[in-house]
């Protein structure tokens, strides 16, 4: 069984159909990519995922473990093992860093039958998570996101992750507004997850992220529609040649 | 009679309450208590509960106050173990009310600092009249105001604080007013008088809140606050009676000269309810925060009106109220500034934000400026919205179910306040109170995003900065 089944999947939002017939077939261990030009749909396909309830699936489906992830509540998704990291993290005053990522923990830790943490054993977790994304511990007494730069979000973003130690992780922009160096601490922490019972959906305008986190394959997005997928090599071709290379007609295919 | 107001209804009640309140009250034989009492009943009955006509009642109705008879209410015992609960831990002082009366057997008064003089008001008036003689009545508006009036008819007991110049009281002084179930309507009037004298410094909690069952009950409250010279004072109310009290509260500070006083409060319960917060800042260089979180659900009626008054160059003020109304719930925050003639380089803020949670929650938020300096500086501003769907998702995205989700968000959104309360002691006891409350406040109802900003303002802008 795969890790993740998605068949003829249809969203729209507000009556305007932005995914027009998805499939895609994601292993246990596997990195894909998904590449496309603005508006294609590759932020819509992530936050469905995440099951944002603003999106309506007009027709198809989603497994997850064989489950029907369409079925779900986003915290329900979330407990079975869906981590998003938002293109905009969101900045919530008056909820602290580590208080939230432990309540956020813990609500997985119940779902799946685990004894809750306490502050006491989360803290030793917490601190060598910060040590990878090379984050001050000053920032975790402020409030969520409150104040941090741009750089700063993202890192939180995969800080989250690792601590939350999804099954299917979806890096949604991950890259955006990084510079070089958190661009490397960011990739190197999401590589340090890379695990044979974990998958990952990386989804990125520019191939430069993919220089950090090689994918097994890549998916070309266009208007909905993945027109074209292969291996990391095909990353370096639409950077060289543009996505509007891809609208020449090519044997269409959910897998490599 | 003006329209604005009703003729008291039921005067004969009324006068049958006070004459029977008369004969008993303390210090029934001091020619000047007992004029103040006299001339504050007779302006009751002259100006009569006010109606929605009156402009500082158009969102708050007192027709149920004004049509029922209600009847002083008699002491009461506690079960020793009904009073443990209400324990606050770490306070320098702490007074029990039974229905309005000082009860001197829960109450413990400990070791105060020297110079600071903590007792029931009653006590007070019977052994140092000349001490609350002072101060007693002077600041309170019984011209105008009913309620005031009426507090000041029945003036009996209270808590009185003195600070003697200087002295400083780090942990605060906690007031407990608790009313028992009665088979009939009751009434409380309690009167509290703090006086800080120059360079002292206090903290006063004042707690409201019932038990042993629901009866019909009018807390009436009148506070008068005297800050003198560079004195700090702190004043927290929490109103956490059960839905079928009606409580009037009224906050009347005077500052002195480089004076900071702040005003905090926190609305829970009550089914009607009026938060008067009238600071005057007389002296110059006066320093006053008044920062209130309200929350309703159900039919509740909450009321914030706030008279800023700057009376003296040089000082600041700054308004921060959070409203959260659920249910049918119906919050109202009025927020007059009155910028006098010589208060020049006056720099007083405004702001209300408000949660709505249900179609039929309501918000009437109305700031009002009077300014008759040239050289001021006042803002406001006022927002009514919902939860954020962004932020909800975001926290259900990371497994938090969308209800604790709420919850989180809302008590983000009241900590905004409570982080604004300086005494650890108070801050401590009002967010345990807001946790509780959000956790087991019931129908919190899903939710759309969006923000309106509302803004009305009347009276006499000379300056306006947003």
């Amino acid at each position: 069984m795969s890790l993740l089944e998605i068949r003829n999947l249809h969203v729209s939002v507000d009556g305007n159909e932005i995914l027009k017939g998805i499939d895609l077939t994601v292993n246990a261990g596997e990195v894909h990519s998904i590449m496309g030009p603005n508006g294609s749909g590759k932020s819509t396909l992530a936050q469905v995922l995440a099951r944002r309830d603003a999106y309506e699936v007009t027709e198809g489906s989603i497994a997850l473990d064989g489950k029907d992830l369409l079925e779900m509540k986003p915290e329900e998704a979330a407990c079975e093992g869906v981590f998003l990291a938002f293109q905009y993290p969101v900045e919530i005053p008056g909820i602290g860093n580590t208080y939230f990522l432990r309540s956020a923990l813990n609500a997985q830790r119940r779902h799946r039958g685990l004894d809750e943490m306490d502050a006491m054993d989360f803290l030793p977790l917490f601190r060598e998570k910060l040590k990878l994304l090379e984050m001050d511990d000053k920032l975790m007494n402020r409030s969520l996101n409150e104040g941090f730069s741009g750089g700063e979000k993202k890192r939180n973003e995969i800080l989250q992750m690792a601590v939350l130690e999804p099954r299917l992780a979806i890096l949604d922009e991950t890259d955006s507004g990084l510079d070089i160096d958190a661009l490397r601490i960011v990739a190197g922490g999401v590589n340090s997850l890379r695990s044979p019972e974990r998958a990952m959906l990386v989804v990125t305008h520019y191939q430069r992220l993919l220089n950090y986190i090689v994918p097994d394959f890549v998916h070309v997005l266009v208007d909905g529609r993945i027109v074209r997928s292969g291996g990391k090599e095909l990353a370096l071709e639409l950077e060289e040649k543009g996505y509007g290379w891809t609208e020449t007609p090519q044997p269409v295919g959910a897998r490599a | 009679m003006r329209e604005t107001a009703v003729a008291v209804a039921n005067i004969d009640s009324w006068l049958e309450s006070f004459t029977e309140f008369e004969k008993r009250a303390a210090g029934r034989t001091l020619p000047w208590l007992h004029r103040l009492r006299e001339d504050a009943f007779a302006r009751f009955c002259e100006v009569g509960f006010p109606t929605t006509k009156d402009e500082d009642w158009r969102f708050t109705n007192v027709a149920g106050i004004a049509k029922t008879v209600f009847h002083s209410a008699s002491t009461a015992k506690l079960a020793p173990g009904d009073s443990a609960a209400w324990r606050v831990d770490d306070v320098a002082a702490t007074l029990v009310f039974i229905n309005g009366h000082f009860d001197a057997e829960l109450s413990e008064i400990g070791n105060l600092p020297k110079g600071v003089t903590v007792a029931s008001l009653r006590e007070r008036i019977e052994s140092h009249p000349e001490e609350v003689e002072k101060h007693l009545g002077r600041y309170a508006d019984t011209k105008r105001d009913a309620f005031v009036a009426l507090n000041t008819a029945f003036i009996g007991d209270g808590a009185y604080v003195h600070v003697a110049r200087g002295v400083v009281v780090e942990a605060p002084i906690y007031l407990l007013y608790l009313s028992t179930r009665e088979n009939a309507a009751t009434m409380t009037h309690p009167r509290n008088l703090i006086v800080a004298e120059d360079e002292a410094q206090i903290a006063v909690i004042e707690d409201y809140a019932s038990v042993g069952g629901e009866s019909v009950v009018l807390s009436n409250a009148v506070t008068e606050l005297v800050a003198g010279e560079s004195t700090v004072a702190q004043h927290y109310l929490i109103e956490r009676e059960h839905l079928k009290a009606y409580n009037v509260s009224t906050l009347r500070i005077q500052q002195g000269r480089s004076a900071n006083v702040a005003s905090h409060s926190l609305l829970l319960g009550g089914g009607l309810v009026r938060n008067n917060v009238h600071p005057v800042l007389a002296g110059e260089g006066g320093e006053c925060l008044i920062n209130g979180l309200f929350l309703g659900t159900g039919t509740q009626h909450l009321d914030n009106f706030m008279h800023v008054e700057h009376a003296s160059p040089h000082c600041g003020s700054r308004q921060f109220y959070n409203g959260i109304l659920d249910g049918q719930a119906h919050g109202v925050f009025h927020g007059r500034i009155v910028v006098h003639k010589d208060a020049q380089k006056t720099d007083a803020k405004q702001t209300n934000r408000n949660l709505l949670l249900s179609d039929d929650a309501q918000i009437d938020t109305k700031p009002q400026l009077e300014i008759y300096a040239d050289d001021v500086k006042c803002t406001h501003g006022a927002t009514i919205g919902q939860i954020e769907e962004n932020a909800l998702f975001y926290l259900q995205s990371r497994g938090i179910s969308e209800q604790e989700a709420k919850k989180l968000l809302l008590m983000a959104f009241a900590e905004e306040c409570v982080e604004r309360m300086q005494s650890s002691v108070a801050r401590d006891h009002i967010q345990h109170l807001v946790s509780e409350h959000l956790l087991f406040t019931e129908g919190i109802v899903p939710v759309s995003s969006g923000e309106r900003v509302t803004e009305r303002v009347t009276g006499r802008v000379v300056e306006e900065v947003r």
